[in-house]
């Protein structure tokens, strides 16, 4: 379906377009919204990038969870990073482990994998179809279960609700 | 507007903050793999605070700076992977206090097959 992508990326064009403008004038919002449903058009014609978005009310307030739990990873990554990088000790115990993902789409397991470099102490190193490497700055169990569970899992029941 | 300028000017030395810590851990870490954490994870909430701290000070700036906010957001971690996948490809040494390497394993276990 490719109409779902068209929108989607119209839309996002059209925010981008009000926020550089700052301005609500009927005459710019007019000529942002032609001009960004012309871009999708002429370059986003046969995309598939954002077809895996599921639209459902029930997406929308994962997506939501989803932003509140982030910002909260972050604080806390930047906290634990501040206590490894002030603590005299270094206490680091790093390692390359592998995790699993269940996530099907492609858009889903770049964000899995972008959520998993931003979160405390782990950063991915590659993706190979399912397996998913991640440079652990302080691994506490070698397992790829017991790996997965403390990594990936914060995310994936989230993510899994609006990719699919 | 007194008040919101103090807030804000809080938000940026907030961020400064973690500005420096950052820059702190890529000397304080041992390899690039633990520079590179403790380099994205600081710089891009670090980043974060210091943009929307801004936002704070100037309001005419709000849309272009939300814009920044989310550009950091999304580039900012594939930059460090892309930094990590290709240092790992290069065979580039893991510090000596690592405990375990499974993407070195499995490459090795793909070349003996072939």
């Amino acid at each position: 379906m490719k109409i779902k992508s068209f929108l989607i990326i119209t839309i996002v064009l059209f925010g981008v377009w009000i926020m550089l403008n700052n301005s609500f004038d009927p005459v710019l919002l007019i000529i942002g919204a032609i001009a960004s449903a012309v871009i999708a058009l002429i370059f986003c014609s046969k995309c598939s990038v954002f077809n895996d978005i599921r639209l459902t009310p029930k997406s929308f307030i994962y997506s939501f969870a989803y932003i509140f739990v982030f910002i909260f990873e972050l604080i806390k990554s930047n906290l634990d990073v501040a206590y490894r990088v002030l603590s005299p000790r270094l206490p680091i115990n790093p390692g390359i482990v592998k995790v699993k993902t269940n996530l099907k789409s492609d858009l889903g397991r770049m964000t899995l994998a972008n959520s998993i470099t931003l979160t405390p102490g782990t950063l991915t190193v590659d993706i190979k179809d399912e397996f998913i490497y991640v440079h652990w700055i302080d691994v506490t169990n070698k397992d790829i279960d017991a790996a997965t569970e403390k990594i990936v899992k914060t995310f994936e029941k989230l993510l899994i609700e609006i990719y699919g | 507007m007194e008040t919101l300028k103090i807030i804000g000017a809080f938000i940026v030395l907030a961020g400064s903050i973690f500005l420096f810590l950052g820059s702190l851990g890529m000397v304080r870490m041992p390899d690039l793999y633990n520079r590179i954490q403790a380099g994205t994870k600081a710089s891009t909430l670090g980043t974060i605070l210091t943009l929307s701290g801004i936002i704070f000070l100037s309001s005419g700036w709000t849309g272009k700076l939300v814009i920044l906010i989310l550009f950091v957001l999304i580039t900012n971690p594939v930059s460090s992977h892309i930094l990590a996948r290709a240092a790992h490809s290069v065979k580039l040494k893991l510090t000596d206090k690592t405990v375990t390497d499974k993407l070195t394993e499995d490459e090795e276990l793909i070349n003996e097959k072939q």
